[in-house]
């Protein structure tokens, strides 16, 4: 596939050129790392969106892939190999030149395992090492020991980092650069003076002299600072927090519809866990999980949890995915009788309004999820007052993250989960490491060492025959039976997709806030700050 | 008995009664959800209105009433009797007693106790009842709780030790356990009480801070602190003022068994 263009994002209500100013708002946890390669946190994410240069750029709008650093790039057919035609006279932001070498530097310690690179693992296709090929300055080639499906669009989360600065991955391409950071409190970036790239009428951008972000875990705090005119964006907005601020403010909040985000409900199927064995039957049983999902009211959960700014879930990609989205499938009905009765016709029996199976055990089983999310926990009480309406005791647990993660992870020592996945790629790729039933995040029984199931044992085939794929009709069948085959069998009880809803000051000029994160900031380098 | 004695007298017995006749005031119960009214103001079916479940406010608060007058005097009693044991013995006897005794109640000060009460719900089974888990939250807070009083008391007993009327009872010949008992300890009255009284809310608000460790009341059934978590949603609150109810009924409650209490004292000198 050839790409050539020197494209630039398009967005609606361009304003006239202005410069300076100070974008403000807030990461709500400290950076774990300025390094953009260890990247896997939200906070270190927003802070190399801002800062990293990339060869190429998914427009969060669009949902397309543009340049960026790559004039034009070909991905061979056999999805091996791609070459990149780089800009010229582009330089770090300490003035240190940029070329092909520093893609080359790039690669090779994205790709080396000693690293554990996050943003690595996506390109992990196959053993053997990745060759980078330096043929000019501006020319690289790049292949990897095994095909990778949606090669280009995965260079959207690589920053390129200089070889040869002396401030390491201090010196970056992208529009900002790192001018302070103050643990707990804030980081401040400052315009990258030697930024390469300028809009429409040759002004250099970006337009911003600098952004703040604060450091504020506290959501209230965030909105009441944000009312005050401290913040000029916030850029996850909670469904309640968005419906007071629409009832004042109507001009300041956006609903861009449904997000990638979901959020799923999963029983613990790893067979050597420490909880009954009895319970271990139920949780693997496919018809006990269609039972529970049918017996789950996924409109009360959008309304009364998300005050209508959700949809119910399907499956495992969202509608707003609108590529890979399987479109023939519907989310799951609500029918407690229709749940009770199968659940009846697999043996299980309503005695004195408690459930029992067919060897007496009553349904008790408790739902744990991370303390502090009051999503989360409102979903698990709503859940738990819809199961007991046939006959099934839910215990709703709240837990610190470290410790649920470690039941999650290691002890293997819970029964059902609530969690949400944060989805930042379009391409199934992304979710290799959710689906592959030998995957560390194949949540409801990881690391298998073969399939346990007939149905994760295609799940396998067809996401690697997916990845595998260059030719985007096949990937896409495999992927559409793929979710078919997970709303089948509900290893993840797909509960909600959450609406994108933001904030953003009318001090702000050209925002746009779309679904794909991040949402209000994508086009950082074309925002406007008029003066308070 | 005077008039603000009277009030807090009928105060307390109303709450108390209300909570008891809980099952008759609020038949519904605490759990119920009403799902097309999330969080409307009180009206004639909500008293308090109900919360971002569509639960009765006015119920959840007579039934947490229940929870939390039970259960947190019990553990601020826990603690004041084990900084009683150990700092007020340890005051009197001095010298190497009070410094091993400090030293341990330093040591105890000093430990992570995040890490024990994380590993306290990591030990407890995911599937126990609410009460069963507000029980243990309330005991492990009892049990912890006693440190500063203890240092508090250690001081008090310490002076008391060398004061006129313990000299003069030593010289009457009182000795050992009678001397502690009942000459020093009731001296320690004052102290006592105020710890036990400033115990109570605390351990009440600790309560609905350990929810995040998975300690804590367990949905659905509701606490004092539970309630006031709610105040943390700094944004409504001004809208929603009635959310200030149980803040308000914990500190009415407080200086109610306060006001009793002093009043008493004053009678008895």
């Amino acid at each position: 596939m050839l790409v050539a263009a020197l494209g630039v994002a398009s967005f609606v209500g361009q304003a006239a050129a202005q410069t300076g100013g100070e974008l403000r708002f807030c990461l709500r946890m400290e950076p774990k790392t300025f390094d953009p390669l260890k990247v896997e946190d939200e906070a270190s994410a927003a802070i190399r969106y801002l800062t990293g240069g990339t060869l190429v750029r998914v427009n969060r709008q669009s949902q397309e892939l543009e340049p960026e650093l790559a004039l034009a790039w070909k991905v061979s057919k056999d999805g091996r190999q791609i070459s990149f035609r780089l800009r010229s006279g582009v330089s770090f932001s300490d003035g240190t030149p940029f070329s092909a070498e520093d893609v080359a530097y790039t690669m090779q310690q994205l790709m080396d395992p000693a690293l554990h690179s996050p943003t690595g693992d996506a390109f992990r296709s196959g053993a053997g090492s990745v060759e980078t090929k330096v043929i000019s300055p501006t020319q690289i080639s790049i292949t990897f020991p095994a095909p990778v499906a949606g090669l280009d669009r995965l260079f959207d989360q690589v920053a390129i980092l200089s070889q040869h600065s002396p401030k390491k991955e201090l010196a970056v391409l992208g529009p900002f650069m790192l001018g302070e950071y103050k643990p707990g409190a804030s980081v401040l970036l400052k315009r990258n003076p030697n930024y390469w790239k300028a809009d429409e009428q040759g002004h250099k951008l970006p337009y911003l002299d600098s952004i703040h972000l604060d450091i504020q875990t506290n959501r209230d705090v965030e909105m009441l600072r944000f009312k005050r005119g401290e913040l000029d964006l916030i850029n996850s907005l909670d469904s309640e927090y968005f419906d007071k601020l629409a009832a004042t403010s109507p001009q300041l909040v956006h609903d861009a519809g449904p997000s990638l985000d979901s959020e799923q409900l999963w029983f613990n199927e790893v067979a050597k866990s420490p909880i009954p064995a009895y319970k271990t039957i139920w949780f693997r049983s496919a018809s006990f999980r269609r039972a529970i999902s049918e017996a789950i009211n996924r409109e009360d959960l959008s309304r009364v949890v998300f005050h209508g700014h959700a949809q119910p879930a399907v499956g495992p990609f969202s509608p707003a995915n609108k590529f890979w989205f399987n479109s023939k499938l519907k989310p799951q009905v609500y029918d407690s009788n229709a749940a009770l009765k199968a659940l009846q016709s697999d043996g299980f029996r309503l005695e004195n309004g408690t459930l029992k199976d067919k060897d007496g055990n009553a349904v008790v089983f408790s739902i744990i999820t991370n303390a502090g999310s009051k999503t989360r926990e409102r979903m698990a009480v709503l859940i738990q007052d819809d199961l007991q309406k046939i006959g099934i005791h839910v215990n709703v647990v709240t837990l610190d993250f470290p410790s649920l993660i470690e039941r999650m992870t290691q002890t293997f020592d819970y029964e059902a989960i609530i969690l949400g996945l944060t989805n930042v790629d379009l391409d199934p790729n992304g979710e290799m490491n959710v689906w592959l039933s030998s995957a560390e995040n194949h949540q409801w029984n990881p690391q298998q060492k073969t399939p346990e199931t007939a149905w994760e044992a295609e799940i396998d085939r067809l996401m690697r025959a997916q990845a595998s794929s260059t030719d985007p009709k096949k990937r896409k069948e495999a992927f559409d039976r793929v979710q078919e085959i997970v709303v089948e069998q509900e290893p993840f009880i797909f509960l909600i997709n959450k609406n994108s809803l933001s904030a953003v000051s009318t001090t702000v000029h050209n925002a746009v806030p779309v679904i794909l994160s991040p949402q209000t900031f994508w086009n950082a380098e074309r925002l406007t700050v008029a003066a308070k | 008995m005077n008039l603000w004695r009277k009030l807090a007298c009928a105060l307390l017995a109303i709450v108390l009664c209300a909570s008891a006749a809980a099952n008759w005031l609020a038949p519904e119960g605490y759990a119920r959800q009403d799902r097309e009214a999330i969080s409307v103001p009180p009206s004639r079916a909500h008293w308090l209105g109900t919360d971002e479940l569509g639960r009765d406010r006015f119920a959840r608060v007579l039934y947490g009433t229940r929870i939390s007058l039970l259960l947190a005097p019990a553990a601020a009693l826990l603690s004041t009797i084990m900084a009683a044991l150990i700092g007020g013995l340890a005051g009197y006897l001095g010298g190497a007693w009070a410094r091993m005794a400090m030293a341990v109640t330093d040591l105890f000060l000093s430990l992570p106790w995040l890490f024990l009460l994380i590993t306290a719900r990591a030990l407890m089974p995911l599937n126990v009842s609410p009460l069963f888990s507000v029980i243990v939250t309330f005991l492990l807070l009892g049990l912890l709780g006693w440190t500063t009083a203890a240092r508090i008391l250690c001081a008090s007993a310490g002076s008391l030790r060398t004061a006129d009327f313990v000299r003069q009872a030593r010289a009457a010949g009182v000795r050992g356990q009678r001397l502690f008992w009942i000459h020093v300890m009731p001296n320690l009255k004052p102290v006592l009480y105020a710890q036990f009284w400033i115990s109570i809310p605390v351990f009440i608000l600790s309560e609905a801070n350990l929810g995040i460790l998975g300690l804590g009341v367990a949905e659905p059934m509701p606490s004092w602190g539970s309630l006031l978590k709610e105040l943390e949603g700094l944004v409504s609150v001004g809208e929603e003022p009635w959310k200030f109810v149980p803040l308000a009924l914990l500190i009415l409650v407080v200086m109610s068994f306060q006001f009793l209490l002093s009043n008493q004292e004053e009678v008895a000198a």
